[in-house]
């Protein structure tokens, strides 16, 4: 059995002759859990440090805060009563199909929740719980949630496929905000949310690293291109703010895609800067499904953009804080268009109505692209064979460009107009249907690799279809948590590491600085 | 028994209408405090009525999830219209023109009907994931549609009933001048079974039907960074 207790040997399931469905596996995944947040970590968010000795108390917050939760959001609400387990979504999620554990089926990660649901707020589950499948909460069910809910990326994949849209994350974030509010929060990601609010990033990297770090990117790629492409911070009155999740600072190939981004705005001949106080695109109040959370660490970027007097808001390669920047920046921290409250239009008349606000990096790049403001030499790409990795929360809650899929289509254009040899996966793992990396959502953390390289499966079978037949030897992608994923599963199946990378690498790779004679 | 009977379609009725009402009350009241439409999603408030016309219509996410699932939820529901479209005959007179023309189709629809719910059923037995996931509430529940199905289908093609009759009892009810019910035992299994069916409605799996429309991520339109989005609750915290 796997467990942070035991030193387990990790191995990729076997590729499949045909995609076809895993037989039941019940308790395979049982023993794969996070590790628990301790007191300081959580205390640091306002959350109960740990379980209270007394089940009882336990029981009762759990139970009244899931009470609050289904006055607050209609997604839970409506999700809990609607499911008539019709079975469409149960081979839809990767992580099911990687380990065959059937509470990995969406439906069952559900009814986790659903049975306390019927149990204690309806009629039915009150006088006939057997004959629902409601069911009392235990410790025994609070264990349970805290593992699958943790072994839940938050993809939406199966919502895709559900008649009435029923949302697994919607579900697994309040079964995690039920965690933490009874003080039995996960480590990874809570420890990280800390870092956010004491140090500005998810990495704990403080301003003048920050400063030094990207000093040392402009001299290397001064020595590389010969062009003096900047990498600013806190630069006050720059036109925009660049937002972009903080591996991108440093970690491999993440720093890549970072290069890409500053030569295109050297090229194009915009200012830019990063910000020290806002230098985390990503947000991972999303994943722990706790508003408040969510809702402060917008806040940053809200303030450092008002403060930096930037007109345009733009975010980098990241797909949950795409989601987020996307779908609930305007929400949350008034960044977008549209408002009449005072909050809001006090930001949103300092942003240049002209573009849309948060513009994506991608969305910057193909504009700039369309009106002939890059020149690429695409043949610098040509030691690539390029296929794409659509990032789930890129491609199932957000949207690119002025039309619904925009998000397909506008990063596999850069990619054509920068590299000569691109190839798509198989119709099937791609767009609204693409697969989940397997490290999304809060679970990128070494205790979980188990079922991280397990939920891999799908893309990876995808991924040797086009190795196979097209020769394929790039996969980019344009999300911070996919290239640390894939960089640490490609090898349990065989590849290299360095085979995925950023769409802005390969941007990176081609574009003509100017100089070049 | 046509007291017992007459009482028990006004219980039923009641349960059903103030049951279901306080349902769609409650989801309708409950804020979506952030803009979730699982995307591509419609960027305009036509292209989300579209969006769920298809998924109300034609089972549109279900089709690509599972072509099994899909026809026999196809056969079943698509059935019970054309089943119920005809039954409303018992309920008006004169019976409108369009009900007239759809009797011959809800006659053979029983048939769809019955057998979508049967391949439903199967699947609950035969396919492993989905006996996993099936309670017994699931089972009862396709039990008692079958049976409505089935008792329907056997009065008409097998052992009639008093259909006149029927039809003065039902319009009847609606005055509240209770008339005489035929006895047939057919026919007091298939009105318990839909009363009862009545009854659970509100307190069941039978909820998808107006949930499917206040699901955030199929009724939502793809618009959060032209219109800012904001529930009542989440606004409060601006004002701090």
């Amino acid at each position: 059995m796997a467990g942070p207790d035991s030193k387990p040997v990790i191995t990729a399931p076997a590729f499949r002759d045909y995609p076809s469905i895993p037989a039941l596996q019940p308790g395979a995944t049982e023993g794969v859990r996070c590790y628990v947040a301790n007191e300081k970590i959580q205390e640091a968010l306002g959350f109960p440090g740990k379980l209270a000795d007394n089940w009882q108390e336990t029981h009762d917050k759990a139970i009244g805060r899931m009470g609050e939760l289904l006055d607050k959001y209609r997604s839970l609400r409506v999700y809990m009563d609607a499911c008539v387990h019709c079975g469409s979504c149960t081979d839809k999620c990767h992580y099911f199909i990687g380990t065959g554990d059937p509470k990995n089926m969406p439906v069952a990660r559900q009814d986790l929740m659903r049975s306390v649901y019927r149990r204690y707020f309806t009629p039915a589950g009150k006088l006939f719980p057997n004959l629902v499948g409601a069911r009392d909460l235990t410790r025994e069910v609070l264990d349970e949630w805290y593992t699958y809910y943790w072994q839940c990326s938050e993809c939406r994949r199966c919502s895709v496929f559900c008649p009435y849209g029923i949302d697994t994350a919607e579900i697994t974030m309040a079964g995690r905000e039920i965690l933490d509010h009874v003080g039995y929060g996960q480590k990874y990601s809570n420890e990280i949310i800390g870092k956010v609010h004491k140090i500005g990033n998810n990495l704990g990297l403080p301003g003048p690293a920050l400063i030094d770090t990207l000093t040392g990117l402009e001299e290397d790629v001064k020595e590389e291109t010969g062009c003096d492409v900047r990498y600013p911070v806190d630069e006050q009155g720059a036109e925009v703010l660049l937002v972009t999740p903080s591996a991108d600072f440093f970690a491999e190939p993440h720093i890549e895609s970072t290069i890409g981004y500053g030569k295109v705005f050297h090229a194009a001949g915009i200012s830019w800067t990063f910000s020290s106080k806002a230098s985390e695109a990503g947000n991972f109040g999303m994943f722990i499904g706790n508003y408040d959370q969510l809702r402060k660490i917008a806040l940053r970027v809200r303030e450092a953009a008002l403060e930096l007097g930037v007109k345009r808001i733009v975010v980098g390669e990241c797909g949950h804080a795409w989601r987020v920047a996307y779908a609930f920046w305007n929400t949350l921290a008034g960044i977008g268009a549209g408002a009449n409250d005072p909050f809001a239009v006090e930001l949103q008349k300092q942003l240049d109505p002209r573009y849309k606000q948060p513009t994506h990096i991608c969305e910057l790049t193909w504009d700039l692209i369309q009106q002939g403001r890059l020149k690429f030499d695409k043949s610098a790409n040509d030691h690539r064979r390029i296929t794409f990795h659509d990032s789930c929360n890129v491609a199932r809650a957000s949207r690119m460009g002025d039309y619904p899929g925009g998000q397909f289509d506008i990063p596999r254009n850069i990619i054509k107009a920068v590299a000569n040899n691109f190839v798509d996966m198989a119709p099937e793992t791609i767009h609204e249907k693409t697969f989940c990396c397997g490290g999304g959502g809060g679970v990128l953390t070494d205790e979980l690799l188990d079922i991280r390289v397990k939920g891999a499966l799908p893309r990876m079978e995808a991924l040797k279809r086009v190795v196979d037949d097209h020769d394929v030897n790039f996969m980019a992608t344009i999300c911070a948590i996919c290239k640390a994923q894939f960089t640490k599963v490609l090898p349990y199946y065989g590849y290299k590491s360095g085979m995925v990378g950023g769409v802005h690498q390969l941007v990176s790779t081609a574009i003509q600085l100017g100089n070049e004679q | 028994m046509s007291l017992l009977f007459a009482i028990l379609f006004y219980v039923a009725a009641a349960i059903f209408v103030v049951g279901l009402a306080a349902k769609i009350i409650s989801f309708a009241r409950t804020p979506a405090p952030l803009s979730i439409p699982t995307t591509p999603a419609p960027t305009t408030t036509g292209g989300v009525v579209l969006r769920m016309f298809r998924e109300v219509a034609f089972f549109e996410s279900l089709f690509k999830g599972n072509l099994w699932i899909w026809m026999f939820a196809a056969a079943f529901h698509f059935g019970l219209a054309l089943v119920l479209v005809r039954h409303l005959r018992y309920f008006i007179e004169p019976v409108w023109f369009w009900v007239d023309f759809a009797q011959p189709f809800g006659m053979y629809a029983g048939f769809a009907m019955a057998a979508g719910l049967g391949g439903l059923w199967a699947r609950r037995f035969l396919v492993e994931r989905i006996r996993y996931i099936s309670t017994t509430s699931d089972h009862l529940m396709l039990a008692l549609l079958l049976i409505i199905a089935v008792t329907g289908l056997g009065m008409k093609f097998i052992v009639h009933t008093d259909i006149v009759a029927v039809k003065t009892f039902f319009l009847g009810l609606m005055r509240f001048d209770i008339q005489p019910l035929p006895e047939h035992p057919g026919l007091y299994i298939h009105l318990a079974c839909v009363a009862l069916l009545m009854i659970i409605f509100p307190f069941s799996k039978l909820l998808h039907a107006p949930g499917v429309f206040f699901s955030p991520s199929r009724n939502q339109t793809d618009n959060p960074r032209e219109a800012r989005h904001l529930s009542s609750w989440a606004a409060k915290l601006e004002k701090n």
